[in-house]
């Protein structure tokens, strides 16, 4: 590495430490933890910025999709609508339900919101700018995750609503499925990696070796599954605007409801971070040893274009029913990414230092994209309903000349 | 002597933990009660972190809050009407309860103060190679493999049934 990149992080902390021990003697575990915190404050405002941007960027990029502007009044090309939209939601009518249960009920967006921050802690910016580096970062970040299905429930039970808890069951049992082939394709990294601390993933690649190469059936994988546990379209029964009202969340107004929605797109931009991470190299990228500062731009313009396809799909795919979204992961997705993972690992050890490893685990990808999908489209065939015969309406003809008399 | 730092977390962690479990037990509202032990389970994690197993801290929220937690919610859920899940929370065997609690608690105390590594710090452990090491004594064959299979088999014996007992009956019937 280059003697002293500029790193402002460390050239601030440095400072702020120095001023606490020096300047106003504090002990040493005290200046750390006051840096500890200051950090985590500073991360949680910056992913709670996030979601301002993300509102924005949300409906002009659906709006262009649909053939429309979106947003141009408020501001240049509307890049202050998001302000009229908190604006709005802060002023609207705080209401509760009389026997709602009050602890649970403003619990439930608080904990939804928290997971999603949470998981920011152990993701990686550049290579030094690391929340913490543990070094079984993404078992944590599946720990974190199921914060957020608690949510769901409690707001379900919450607003003391039949309607809000069968939503809630319903999506927590979309959740807590989708949970497994997610966690299955998160650990294809993992193997591939040796290692399961998020920054070792990202630096364990070599420059553009990435392990999207070597495993874009995992890719898929987790890009389907984190659709389905963020709650958006195609799997958005959770909300789902024309069914069941609102879902979980039907009760919810004002700010709460806008705790809700900033959980949501919060946790699909982490998701994006998330795949950028682990499978796309994170913060890697051309001239990132001279220059750290660009890891950051690498790691933004990916989570960026990942987020895209997020939209993309939202705007793109009908709903996907309840029954067809459960037999989609138990029938398909859960035993795809078991045979993945038994195969990649017994391929990766044969294949290990050798320079044929892209190409067999790609090959061994697509090869069994082939057989499932084979699978997946007899079953297809075999559920279809038996099409009937057109057989020709009779349409109204005159009597004839005999019958006419009756 | 000042308490370093770890002795404070440790100290507001298990206060946390210990009121948290206390509140399991005399909640009436029942889901309230689950969300206590929610904490309560956290609290736990945190212990294990100030412990330097932060992979057990990990998996012990991924199970039991994750999975263990969030299936006494649903049962509790799925068992009460709408409008009344209260409970009681004594019934009349509290004095025996208070007896016992304090017998065991009056053991635990003489046996733990026997024990020789009270007074010793935890060693230095390697943490990089932890996951390794468990993962090596759980599936080699002179550790643990066979406890792990059994557990396995275990596993999917319950989840086996589970479904032949929930699920769809066979055609024909209803």
């Amino acid at each position: 590495m280059v003697s002293d990149p500029f790193d402002p992080v460390k050239i601030i902390a440095d400072w702020l430490r120095d001023l606490m021990m020096n300047t106003w003697n504090f002990s040493g575990d005290l200046a750390a933890v006051i840096l500890k915190a200051i950090g985590a404050f500073v991360i949680a405002g910056l992913v709670l910025m996030i979601f301002i941007v993300l509102t924005w960027v949300e409906r002009k990029v659906a709006a262009r999709f649909q053939d429309r502007i979106g947003p141009n009044r408020v501001g240049p090309r509307g890049v202050l609508q998001p302000i009229a939209d908190a604006l709005k939601m802060v002023t609207k009518e705080d209401t509760t339900p009389k026997n709602a249960d009050k602890v649970a009920y403003n619990l439930a967006p608080i904990l939804s919101v928290f997971s999603v921050i949470m998981m920011w802690a152990v993701i990686p910016f550049t290579e030094k700018w690391i929340g913490a580096d543990l070094n079984v970062g993404v078992l944590y970040i599946a720990a974190v995750g199921s914060f957020g299905v608690l949510s769901v429930l409690m707001a379900g039970w919450s607003s003391h609503n039949k309607y809000a808890l069968l939503g809630a069951f319903r999506g927590v049992a979309q959740l807590i499925s989708y949970e497994v082939p997610l966690f299955l394709s998160l650990l294809v990294p993992v193997l591939l990696a040796r290692n399961m601390g998020v920054n070792a993933i990202v630096r364990a690649p070599a420059h553009w070796k990435w392990f999207a190469w070597m495993a874009p059936l995992a890719v898929v994988i987790y890009l389907v599954s984190s659709l389905a546990e963020v709650g958006r379209a195609p799997f958005d029964l959770l909300e789902a605007e024309s069914e069941l009202v609102a879902g979980y969340h039907v009760e919810y107004s004002g700010m709460k409801f806008g705790l809700f929605q900033a959980g949501e797109f919060l946790h699909s931009f982490t998701a994006g971070a998330l795949m950028a991470i682990l499978f796309f190299g994170g913060w890697q990228g051309p001239g990132v040893d001279q220059y750290p500062i660009l890891g950051l731009v690498y790691m933004i313009a990916k989570t960026a274009v990942f987020y895209f396809i997020f939209i993309w799909s939202r705007v793109t795919f009908p709903r996907v029913r309840i029954d067809q979204i459960m037999s989609l992961n138990w029938k398909f997705m859960v035993p795809l990414s078991l045979v993945l993972l038994m195969g990649i690992p017994i391929l990766d050890y044969f294949f290990q230092n050798d320079p044929l490893r892209i190409p067999v685990l790609f090959g061994f990808n697509v090869f069994l994209a082939v057989v499932a999908l084979g699978f997946a489209s007899r079953g297809v065939k075999r559920g279809r309903r038996p099409r009937v015969r057109f057989e020709g309406r009779p349409v109204a003809v005159p009597p004839k000349e005999d019958e006419v008399a009756a | 002597m000042p308490p370093t730092l770890m002795q404070i977390i440790f100290l507001i962690g298990s206060a946390i933990t210990l009121l948290a479990a206390l509140m399991v037990v005399t909640r009436r509202n029942l889901v309230h009660a689950a969300l206590f032990l929610i904490l309560t389970l956290f609290g736990i994690s945190v212990l294990f972190v100030l412990l330097e197993a932060g992979f057990l801290a990990v998996v012990q929220v991924v199970v039991y809050i994750g999975a263990i937690a969030i299936l006494m919610i649903m049962a509790v859920m799925v068992t009460r009407n709408v409008t009344g899940n209260e409970t009681r929370t004594f019934n009349k065997n509290y004095g025996l309860a208070i007896l016992i609690a304090l017998l065991v608690l009056s053991g635990l105390v003489v046996a733990l103060n026997h024990w020789p590594a009270l007074n010793t710090t935890t060693q230095d452990v390697d943490t990089s190679t932890v996951v390794k090491t468990l993962g090596q004594s759980m599936f080699t064959a002179e550790a643990f493999v066979i406890p792990t299979i059994i557990a396995s088999i275990l596993l999917l014996a319950a989840l086996i049934g589970a479904i032949v007992i929930a699920g769809p009956g066979k055609a024909g019937e209803e």
